[in-house]
């Protein structure tokens, strides 16, 4: 089988298979442009008498867990990403398999980290066949050099829960690790030992998954409450010393950037969107962590503060610095997928008003409806943008894998989403003329905005408008491009390969762009 | 001499700059090895630069290593310059064209409210300083330049004030103190610096003197480029010349450096300032009575944005024109506070107003409401609506 095979150009003019790892895929149709009319995934449907009548789902250990859930060659397995840097399980589980000597296994994380490196050894030996998740650190570069058997498939937070609902990913085996959880298999990120926060990441693994499997370092009597997963989804419980460091979530997310450019280019975010009239009573906005994200929030609170006015909602990455907005007033809601640092898994827990979110109700486009639509603005970052305002955000510039794609595609259906660049990175010009991976189609990308000058897109006659007597250094995206170009020079094209080794899903599940084979 | 010379800086925390390591040879010709982050984009264009300049310097044999983490072509250029010149007896300059942007002079009153102080051996600083609008962009070659870097130093600095993009700040440069600082103005004077701060200054023989160097290398260029000068009080006997120093010509404005000057005094420095009030006050006094700009000192802790307001409200109420700053994020507290208060500027419009009333009626005496107006309150009063209204782009 070849990895990718039967390459078209896509709508966005971009050269995908049609096929990839042996199944039939959509080539990307156009923003807005592919509706499937089909009736979604059906889950395994299971009978209560077949579970232990007392509830009490324990066995031993993880081992004897996947033997009972059938753990066989070609299965695709699933964990989740919330202790992010700090995950022990997904490793434990590839060990286990390589142990029990399974083959060819799908591994399909929400994400995955550079503390999953380990991994490589069983892609090496043909434990696990290839990965369907976010590829960064070293198993993006070993992506990234082709040494992996399968195509690697990246998608967004709700494009990965879109592909498990619409019946596209099947998971076989489900392995959720959980900081708190009863006999049952009712579990929570909020409790016990190492809470993480919430369990956003879960939430179709646990529905549609064959089997699921929950682990956790803390065994609570029944009920375990709040029941984020809850016992009647969950096949068996696995009590383990230790499921995950909670110290390596928060790794450089939760501080506030002190580089004077960045704190420039955030400040230039929220005058804008105070100049466009965005900035009022009653917003509703994305507040994620990363340095330059908080400090976007801190220039927003400030402008609060000065204006008297309040959110209704701001979506997390909560942070410390979140939830103290939310107890002094300055938003009536956090809504959380995510949390960073303990003071926003206390607020999490015990404030009614900080509430838990799944990548459905925020991310999912086929869901009728979407929190992420709602929002009246988003900024984000990238590693590329270009002068039709396209955005890359998953390789550098050389095509080597960096990061996921999160929920950046999936952002891209706010109001106004901003992308908050450098405009070069150690003389690398960060806008270019083409994006080396299209990850954001240009006419979702409202503002580029650098340390050098804000770019709107010709679209956005409103904001041009509203903001054109604003005095922020507002100019045309070809002239910021050749500020910069005057200052880096003109870089030559990498050389890149034409062997396929990922492709980039758009948020509807058609193939946006594909990454190709690093030489080097 | 040694064979073997390096210049610059490479290591997992520097960015934008590059280490150049030259070892002259008898035979074999020029081999260029490069080691960058940004090879595949801008590889060969280091490479031809780096043979390109050992060419101008005569340089036929010779293994060049380039340590590099994203260095613009301004930098690796004095990089490649410094080294040669640390084996070879030169004088030539290997100079890259200057920007158009890097042309223009500066006005003798110009504002001069923030100047920014980069160390002049850190190229990545001096990128984007421009970017955070400071009045003045001081390069150091003094204090900020370990005494091994002086030389590269001085070819970084040059290179900059050709090569990069102020956005419209005064290209300022601190020499080192004299006599050394005199060399300095060699390297930097033909390439439109344009104004010189003078550390250390205790008489205004100094001043004359940095005056005839600047002369005489201007004569040697036949480039009349006009080069203001600020002065640095630091001493307690340079307090008491502070009038003389400031009635040389070619100084605009007067700056006072408090570190050494507390030190001097044998006083702690403090955030309240008790024991430099007679310096700051006696350099105001200086200033305005030889018609220049009285500047303050730095803030030094570029966490307190609180104690950095406080603290230029009190220069302000002292008489001082601006101050210097350490950090970007520093420029918009000074500006902000410098800048005249919501009450000052409908004052002083009212009086404006009452003054042209007046003129139009041609009555000789102003005055608003029962209150006579004297002459200088207006002058103040137009002083406060310009500072207000300023535009800095000259």
């Amino acid at each position: 089988m070849k990895k990718a095979d039967k390459f078209v150009k896509n709508a966005a003019g971009r050269t995908v298979p049609t096929l990839v790892n042996g199944e039939k895929v959509v080539p990307f149709k156009g923003v807005n442009g592919y509706k499937p009319k089909h009736r979604g995934a059906a889950p395994r449907v299971p009978t209560c008498i077949d579970y232990p009548k007392d509830g009490n789902k324990l066995v031993k250990t993880l081992k004897d867990a996947l033997q009972k859930s059938g753990l066989k060659d070609g299965m695709t397995i699933s964990t989740h990403h919330h202790y992010r840097n700090g995950d022990y399980i997904a490793n434990l589980v590839f060990d286990i398999a390589a142990e029990l000597g399974v083959k060819d296994l799908r591994w399909v994380p929400s994400a995955a980290f550079p503390c999953h490196a380990p991994i490589i050894k069983h892609l090496d030996s043909g434990v696990v066949h290839h990965i369907e998740g976010s590829l960064n650190g070293p198993l993006g570069d070993y992506c990234s050099h082709g040494k992996m058997k399968g195509l690697g498939y990246l998608r967004s937070h709700g494009g990965r829960y879109r592909a498990i609902a619409d019946g596209e990913m099947h998971i076989d085996i489900a392995v959720m690790c959980a900081s708190a959880s009863d006999m049952m298999g009712n579990a929570n990120g909020v409790n016990g030992k190492h809470p993480f926060g919430p369990m956003a990441f879960t939430k179709a693994d646990v529905k549609y998954a064959d089997r699921t499997i929950v682990v956790t370092d803390t065994l609570v009597d029944f009920p375990c409450y709040p029941w984020e997963i809850m016992g009647n989804d969950v096949d068996f419980v696995v009590v383990l010393d230790e499921v995950g460091d909670p110290e390596q979530i928060v790794s450089g997310t939760t501080r506030i950037t002190k580089s004077p450019d960045r704190l420039l280019i955030a400040e230039n975010c929220a005058k804008f969107i105070d100049a466009a009239g965005i900035l009022k009573d009653g917003m509703n906005f994305q507040a994620g962590a990363g340095g330059t994200s908080l400090a976007f929030v801190h220039f927003v609170k400030k402008m609060m503060q000065e204006k008297g006015i309040k959110a209704r909602s701001m979506v997390g990455g909560s942070t410390k610095f979140l939830v103290d907005m939310l107890e002094e007033g300055l938003t009536d809601y956090i809504f959380d997928g995510q949390t960073f640092g303990l003071e926003a898994i206390s607020s999490l827990r015990d404030n009614p008003n900080h509430i838990p979110i799944g990548i459905f109700d925020i991310y999912d486009f086929h869901a009728k409806g979407n929190l992420a639509q709602m929002m009246d603005v988003i900024v984000l970052g990238s590693t590329e943008v270009d002068v039709k305002f396209n955005a890359n955000c998953v390789t550098h510039s050389d095509g080597r894998m960096l990061h996921g794609i999160g929920g950046f595609q999936n952002c891209l259906l706010a109001k106004c989403t901003m992308i908050a660049v450098p405009s070069f990175r150690d003389r690398i010009p960060v806008i270019k003329d083409e994006v080396t991976t299209l990850v954001a189609p240009g006419e979702l990308v409202d503002v580029i905005v650098t340390e050098r000058g804000i770019a709107i897109n010709p679209q956005r006659k409103d904001l041009i408008e509203a903001t054109q007597d604003s005095g922020l250094p507002i100019k045309d995206i070809k002239e910021l491009k050749a500020e910069v170009d005057e200052i880096c020079g003109i870089p030559e094209k990498p050389k890149l390969s034409d062997e396929p080794v990922a492709v980039v899903e758009w948020v509807d599940g058609t193939i946006l762009d594909m990454i190709r084979k690093v030489e080097d | 001499m040694s064979k073997v010379a390096t210049a610059g800086n490479y290591g997992k925390k520097i960015r934008s700059d590059c280490k150049v390591t030259l070892e002259l040879r008898e035979s074999g010709g020029i081999q260029v090895d490069l080691n960058s982050k940004v090879e595949d984009y801008f590889g060969n264009k280091i490479i031809s630069l780096a043979r390109e300049e050992l060419k101008f310097f005569d340089i036929k044999h010779a293994r060049l290593l380039i340590e590099d983490s994203g260095s613009l072509d301004f930098v690796l250029a004095a990089r490649v310059e410094a080294a040669v010149k640390q084996l070879l007896d030169v004088d030539k300059e290997y100079l890259l064209p200057i920007i158009e942007q890097n042309k223009n002079e500066t006005k003798k009153n110009r504002l001069r409210r923030s100047r920014l102080y980069l160390p002049g051996n850190t190229p990545k600083l001096a990128l984007n300083a421009g970017i955070h609008k400071p009045d003045g962009i001081i390069l150091d070659l003094e204090d900020s330049v370990a005494p091994a870097k002086k030389k590269e130093a001085a070819i970084l600095v040059r290179n900059t004030l050709r090569s990069v993009n102020f956005y419209g700040a005064e290209r300022m440069v601190r020499i080192n103190q004299l006599p050394r600082g005199l060399k300095d103005l060699e390297m930097v004077i033909p390439h439109n610096v344009n104004l010189i701060l003078v550390p250390k200054c205790e008489s205004s023989q100094q001043i004359k003197e940095v005056n005839e160097k600047i002369a005489e290398i201007q004569k040697d260029n036949k480039n009349k480029f006009s080069v203001w000068l600020m002065p640095i009080i630091e001493s307690a006997l340079g307090v008491i010349n502070s009038y003389e120093i400031a009635s040389t010509k070619n100084v605009v404005a007067m700056a006072i450096g408090l570190e050494d000057y507390t030190a001097d005094l044998g006083a702690a420095r403090t955030k309240a300032g008790d024991e430099s009030f007679f310096a700051r006050s006696q350099l105001v006094n200086s200033a305005r009575a030889a018609r220049i700009q009285p500047i303050d000192s730095v803030y030094s802790d570029v966490n307190d944005m609180e104690g950095l307001k406080q603290n230029v409200l009190n220069s302000k109420s002292l008489g001082f024109d601006g101050m210097g700053c350490i950090h970007p994020r520093q420029i918009e507290v000074i500006h902000k506070n410098f800048a005249p208060t919501e009450d000052e500027i409908k004052k002083a419009r009212k009086i404006v107003n009452a003054y042209e009333e007046a003129q139009n009626k041609g009555l000789g005496v102003v005055s608003l409401g029962s209150k006579m107006i004297d002459p200088p309150v207006v002058k103040r009063a137009q002083q406060t609506l310009k500072l207000a209204n300023f535009e800095r782009n000259e």
